[in-house]
């Protein structure tokens, strides 16, 4: 018997999940807990939602972030695609290594450092901080991420289609919009949906970039989870990652529907 | 001119010789417009920053908006710019070098980063590998499932941690309950927590090139050696450790690499004794407002990271020739 799908590989799948998931389960839980001591259970209610939803400040600062991560993630989805044309199809300009070097440095920079660096910039062109600075933060760092994962379809992106495309005449830029863009898509959507998530979820380099007037929710949590552990952030959290997984569990299924149809029109077409 | 462009456009597929001129020659516009866009903002705003720390980081510490003299400015013309390489100095560094803080904090950092890197492999490794050997229809969730907690906010998850492992939380609670210890373990605010801390934040990094590279794994290989009589532990160790090494790299550095700069998770988990690099450039810059200091604490922590970042971008670009 060698299936391999052993006693171990399970136990080891099973606790690696509970390990994985437990803590997130757990807060959730204590979010419906009507105690206001966090862990210790004093029945089920809904109020800490209802007072979260009072709680103007926290409220203000989910508006930013909302609106941040939005524009932050379609500006550094349309630059990180670019970088992604430019990584995989000019594979020859001046400079091609320092570019490869300033996307993929990003990814590993401790963020301490490009928050720290981006808020001297800010200040050396004379730049007030607020909600413009944070989005400029913001774009620069998730675009290296979208790069990364456009790049990854691009290089496994059947050119002769292009090329078919403009044999028969098409310019490169209508090539680009009808063949290359649709085949790439929901690369772009989940480059998309990552720069929204690592928008949504960033402290540190919004802390440096950030001025008065641009809290974003992170950095409201931090201040508020720094003064002790309650219910009401319980709630909070239990918010974002409900909107979060909303999000990833709906772009998941649109994928899958996408790829069975594009299976299905494969076989017509091999049938026709 | 771009009407032109446009109904050449319209008109495409006969071609005549100077309308292939023209949008050849706007096709190559584009085609450097493709490049020229994110170049330039990566240079005005990842490279150009990182000048203006090194920069800050020579200058000295003043009581002002923006607290710091400014060195090598072109306020006073090039003649200007002589003098101030004479004011230019390194006092930044050498007082880096002088104060143990931060020497200790460096040194703790890699420590700490270390320690809970090989703990995320421990701990990473038979998870990879029994998805790897996973039933292939159940393989794309078991994926999913490790990709999901990575999209919940890593502040969130470490927030998670503060009730379970604090005195009165949710594990001494549990453990009390079935007897195992009368008093309550003190992990929160020690060591032990931010390990924890960091485990859990980056696990799905590990797991994810582990599984790649397991996955891609012949093993048939392994068979081949039980059939001719290797015990399984040895046969683990010589086959299919070696061949997941790429993985174990690309895990590792994605996970030490972020670790040595952390600063949320010791700053929440761990206690006010605990010294990583991170969390002293936060204090340098926020509470005492040092910019040049915090500036060169930056760098030196970039020059640690500089072998580590080379060794992945290295094997990124391996992975990347073998891919095409």
């Amino acid at each position: 018997m060698n299936s391999g799908w052993s006693r171990f590989n399970v136990t080891s799948i099973v606790l690696g999940f509970a390990f994985l998931y437990l803590p997130i389960v757990l807060l959730i839980i204590f979010s419906f807990n009507e105690s206001k001591l966090v862990t210790v259970w004093g029945g089920f209610s809904t109020k800490w939602y209802g007072s979260l939803f009072n709680n103007q400040g926290l409220m203000d600062a989910a508006w930013v972030t909302a609106r941040v991560g939005v524009i932050s993630a379609t500006v550094a989805t349309v630059l990180g695609t670019l970088a992604a044309l430019t990584l995989t199809r000019y594979t020859r300009f001046h400079g091609r290594v320092l570019f490869s070097g300033m996307v993929f440095a990003p990814l590993v920079m401790p963020e301490v450092v490009t928050g720290l660096s981006l808020l001297l910039l800010f200040v050396a062109i004379g730049l007030d901080r607020g909600f413009l600075t944070v989005t400029l933060a913001h774009i620069t760092f998730s675009m290296c991420f979208v790069a990364v994962v456009v790049q990854s379809r691009l290089v496994t992106f059947d050119r002769s289609l292009e090329e078919a495309a403009m044999d028969l005449g098409a310019t490169p830029v209508k090539t680009f919009f009808q063949v290359t863009l649709p085949v790439i898509a929901p690369a772009i959507v989940s480059g998309w949906m990552l720069a929204f998530t690592l928008s949504l979820d960033d402290l540190v380099i919004a802390s440096f970039a950030s001025g008065p007037g641009a809290t974003t929710l992170p950095m409201k949590i931090y201040s508020q989870v720094r003064l002790g552990v309650t219910p009401e952030i319980n709630a909070a959290c239990t918010l974002m990652i409900a909107v979060v997984a909303v999000g990833v569990i709906a772009a998941s299924l649109v994928n899958k529907r996408r790829e069975i149809q594009r299976q299905r029109d494969e076989q017509a077409a091999q049938q026709g | 001119m771009s009407n032109v462009a446009l109904s050449a456009d319209e008109a495409a597929g006969s071609g005549s010789a100077s309308r292939s001129i023209l949008s050849r020659a706007r096709s190559a516009l584009l085609g450097r417009l493709v490049i020229i866009v994110p170049y330039l903002w990566l240079l005005i705003f990842f490279l150009v920053p990182f000048i203006i720390v090194f920069k800050i980081s020579l200058s000295q510490t003043a009581i002002a908006m923006p607290p710091y003299v400014p060195a090598l400015s072109l306020d006073d013309g090039i003649g200007g710019l002589f003098a101030q390489f004479g004011e230019m100095s390194f006092d930044n560094y050498v007082w880096l070098t002088e104060d143990a803080l931060y020497f200790n904090a460096y040194i703790s950092s890699i420590v700490i980063a270390g320690i809970s890197t090989l703990l995320t492999l421990l701990v990473g490794y038979p998870i990879a590998y029994g998805m790897a050997r996973a039933p292939s229809t159940l393989r794309p969730t078991l994926l999913m499932l490790v990709i999901l907690p990575f999209w919940t906010s890593f502040l969130i998850r470490v927030y998670a941690w503060i009730g379970i492992l604090k005195p009165e939380g949710l594990l001494n609670q549990f453990l009390q309950g079935i007897g195992v210890i009368d008093d309550p373990l003190l992990i929160m605010n020690t060591n032990t927590a931010i390990y924890i801390g960091i485990v859990y934040s980056y696990l799905p990094f590990m797991i994810l090139p582990l599984y790649a590279s397991l996955e891609k794994m012949d093993y048939s290989l392994i068979e081949a050696a039980q059939d001719l009589g290797c015990p399984p532990i040895s046969a683990f160790w010589k086959i299919t450790f070696p061949l997941s090494l790429p993985g174990v790299i690309a895990g590792c550095m994605l996970v030490f690499i972020p670790a040595v700069g952390e600063f949320v998770i010791p700053d929440l988990l761990g206690g006010s004794q605990t010294l990583m690099i991170g969390k002293t450039l936060w204090n340098e810059f926020f509470n005492n407002r040092d910019w040049p200091v915090s500036s060169a604490v930056a760098v030196i922590l970039l020059l640690l990271l500089i072998v580590p970042i080379m060794i992945f971008q290295a094997a990124q670009a391996r992975a990347q020739e073998q891919a095409r």
